[in-house]
């Protein structure tokens, strides 16, 4: 028991990454009901945006200055990534029968990968990225902070107010929650729906690049193929959150990412289960707490709607 | 008959020309048949190449493919087998075991390709094996370490038991390369309590298993075992553990991605503890995996360190007049050898019927290769019963700074 809370502090700053991809699946798929499979390659490409703006800038400028303008360029990048896919892929497909859009988004993440992979300088292999040097940070007797984990744990807060403060204050933000709630009746209101679907779309985006540099700080490294698993975690836990609710998306996020490391750590200490534990099946567990929740509350930890269409 | 043989040679280069467009890649520069030398008709003899040559593993695949070129090159240029010219036609795995199998069964249709260098990856080889059997065909790699390819899935049990008699390697197995690390690791470095990490697949597995049972059996303890995933990136939650196991050292069997990475984050989890892994992790990539310095890590590879010996250098430096935009790396000696090994047998094919390639030319290179004896880039080539290399040279090799350093080399011994 004495590594539990090290397995509480490493499983939050894992969960609260996949919250961050979560909530780019669950704003879209809460507005336009569409699981926008090619998310996980929008983080991806933040990932590289935010690379490039580091390769630009001289080597003197310390990372934690060169960090906010490697948000902006990453931002930037997911964020018109994810608008034009909206604008020229999805949108056209709006009103087509549900699968269209479906296998589109498949087919647009496989086609961002191997652009990333054909056109990006080097990026064949994995690229490495700027880390955080020095040791962890020891919290209390044996329990360590990483220090590339503190970006993630500072960001997502903000990133979950500001988020939060905007959709339930701001007029666009009721604008969007109208949306949601009734697509038809909000246009008739005067809402122009166009506006807030790209708006939902862009919001994901930059979600997605500041997990990407929280990824890209925590591994070291990235490379083009790196958002197929992200992307499917992310999704997971979006749905174990309840889809469609921002705040349900980072509580899924937080949920699996504990329940990963701490499968890695406790599994194979249940006498009999030695051989079903350690990183090897830390998915496996991972994807039983999904079943498990959904068979419980198929609507997910917070989700209201009855998830008919999904 | 100057006639007939003109118009054999025609066809014979069309269809070799054929074969190398449909099969996509190939490598400028290699024997064009010019007639000159002995004044007539040549055979067109295809060396296959089968590695990833794309993908996170392509700088140990691409080495591969160069090297095998640089071979078949200095066959030519030597005119080492009189009256055959030879070719590489180069395919890419991926490390991917069913794209393997397409490759081996689009080499097998090919009927120039006499002989093939490699897979690099062990799991690959599994899925190669059957068909090139079923051809007749000589498989070489020079990368392959896992045990059960040459000697049968009960080779542990001592039931050693040849299953391909097509499938030969130069690079040393497992059984051999995980009781050395072993043996360097407790008796050298002085590390008594290691926690071995396996990626899951055939070659990781295969090697952890070897290095954990000389560990004990040494005397040292295993403070712990876990499984990673290849491709992924985050192993925090292995490296707490390897951290709270109290482990005065990593032993990790796969590739570098993983291997880098984990290093890294087993340090920054806070354990200042070596990794050491084999073959598969000694490459520059290890240690640019990602920031965290990796100065102490250890990585055992098959044979001497290439650059250190004398029969290299002739090989080092080809290799570096041919201009070839990626470095041999790892398997590069090997890979010549192998396709040098390629060549003398069907240079022994060829004599033994007149000067001419025999109509069953595929089967009687098979049977030439258990004979092969040579001085490679490597040292002495030769194969076992089991289609193994009898050179069982090894060296252990140590990060300092930013790149790797020969620490030690030597001969197994039981």
């Amino acid at each position: 028991m004495h590594e539990l809370p090290q397995t509480l502090v490493s499983g939050l700053a894992l969960g609260t990454l996949y919250g961050l991809i979560a909530i780019g699946y669950t704003m879209v798929y809460g507005i336009v009901q569409l699981i926008n499979f090619a998310h996980g390659e929008i983080v991806m490409i933040g990932g590289f945006g935010a690379l490039t703006v580091r390769l630009w800038l001289p080597d003197t400028v310390p990372l934690t200055a060169a960090l906010p303008l490697m948000l902006l360029g990453g931002a930037l990048t997911s964020v018109a990534v994810a608008t034009a896919a909206e604008r020229f892929a999805y949108r056209p497909l709006r009103d087509a029968p549900r699968l269209a859009p479906l296998i589109t988004a498949i087919g647009l993440s496989i086609a961002l990968q191997q652009l990333v992979w054909a056109f990006y300088p080097d990026a064949k292999k994995s690229r490495s990225f700027p880390q955080f040097h020095g040791d962890a940070f020891e919290l209390t007797g044996n329990v360590h902070l990483q220090r590339d984990d503190v970006f993630v744990l500072v960001a997502a807060p903000l990133c979950m107010l500001a988020l939060g403060l905007f959709v339930a204050k701001s007029r666009t933000g009721r604008a969007m929650q109208a949306t949601a709630q009734d697509p038809d009746t909000a246009r008739l209101m005067g809402i122009d729906t166009d506006r807030i679907i790209v708006l939902a779309f862009a919001i994901g985006g930059a979600f997605a690049a500041v997990a990407a540099v929280a990824q890209g700080l925590r591994a070291g490294q990235i490379n083009f193929e790196m958002g197929f698993i992200l992307g499917l975690k992310a999704f997971t836990a979006a749905v174990l959150g309840g889809i469609g609710n921002i705040y349900g998306a980072m509580l899924g996020g937080v949920v699996l990412g504990i329940a990963e490391t701490a499968s890695t750590t406790y599994i194979q200490h249940i006498p009999g289960m030695q051989q079903l534990g350690g990183g090897g099946w830390k998915d496996v567990w991972a994807f039983v707490l999904l079943i498990v929740v959904l068979l419980v509350r198929p609507q997910g930890l917070l989700g209201e709607r009855v998830a008919d269409r999904a | 008959m100057r006639h007939r043989s003109l118009t054999i040679l025609t066809a014979a280069l069309t269809t070799g020309a054929l074969a190398l467009t449909a099969c996509g890649s190939r490598d400028a520069g290699d024997g064009k048949d010019n007639g000159s030398g002995d004044g007539g008709a040549k055979t067109t003899v295809t060396i296959g190449v089968d590695a990833p040559l794309t993908g996170s593993l392509s700088p140990f695949g691409q080495g591969i493919k160069n090297s095998v070129d640089l071979a078949v090159r200095t066959a030519n240029k030597n005119n080492e087998v009189k009256g055959v010219t030879f070719r590489t036609t180069a395919l890419d795995d991926q490390a991917v075991p069913g794209t393997g199998q397409q490759n081996a069964a689009k080499l097998a249709a090919d009927k120039d390709v006499l002989g093939v260098v490699g897979p690099m990856n062990s799991g690959v080889a599994q899925s190669m094996q059957g068909v090139f059997e079923k051809a007749g065909l000589t498989l070489v790699s020079p990368a392959n370490t896992n045990p059960a390819l040459t000697q049968g899935d009960n080779w542990a049990k001592g039931e050693k038991n040849r299953p391909f008699k097509t499938y030969f390697r130069t690079a040393t197995t497992d059984i051999i390369q995980g009781r050395f690390a072993a043996q360097h690791l407790y008796k050298e470095a002085k590390k008594k309590k290691a926690f071995v990490v396996d990626d899951k697949q055939t070659y990781g597995v295969g090697l952890a298993t070897i290095f954990a049972e000389e560990f004990k059996r040494l005397g040292g303890e295993i403070a712990g075992t876990d499984h990673l995933t290849v491709k992924e990136t985050d192993f925090s939650g292995i490296a707490n553990k390897i951290k709270n196991s109290g482990a005065d050292a990593v032993y990790f069997g796969g590739q570098f991605p993983e291997a880098g990475l984990l290093s890294d984050q087993v340090k920054k989890a806070g354990a200042r503890i070596p990794l050491m892994g084999g073959d598969g992790i000694y490459n520059p990539g290890f240690i640019t995996a990602s920031g965290e310095p990796n100065d102490g890590d250890l990585a055992t590879s098959v044979g001497y360190p290439v650059e250190e010996l004398d029969s290299a250098k002739k090989f080092v430096q080809g290799y570096k007049d041919a201009g070839y935009k990626d470095a041999y790396a790892t398997y590069g000696g090997y890979s010549y050898d192998a396709a040098w090994a390629i060549v003398q047998a069907v240079k022994k094919t060829v004599e033994d019927n007149n000067g001419k390639l025999p109509a069953d030319a595929r089967d009687k290179v098979r049977d030439a290769m258990a004979k092969v004896s040579f001085d490679g880039v490597t040292g002495k080539v030769s194969f076992d019963q089991y289609g193994d290399t009898t050179n069982k040279q090894l060296t252990v090799y140590q990060v300092v700074g930013e790149t790797w350093k020969s620490l030690k080399s030597a001969t197994f011994q039981d």
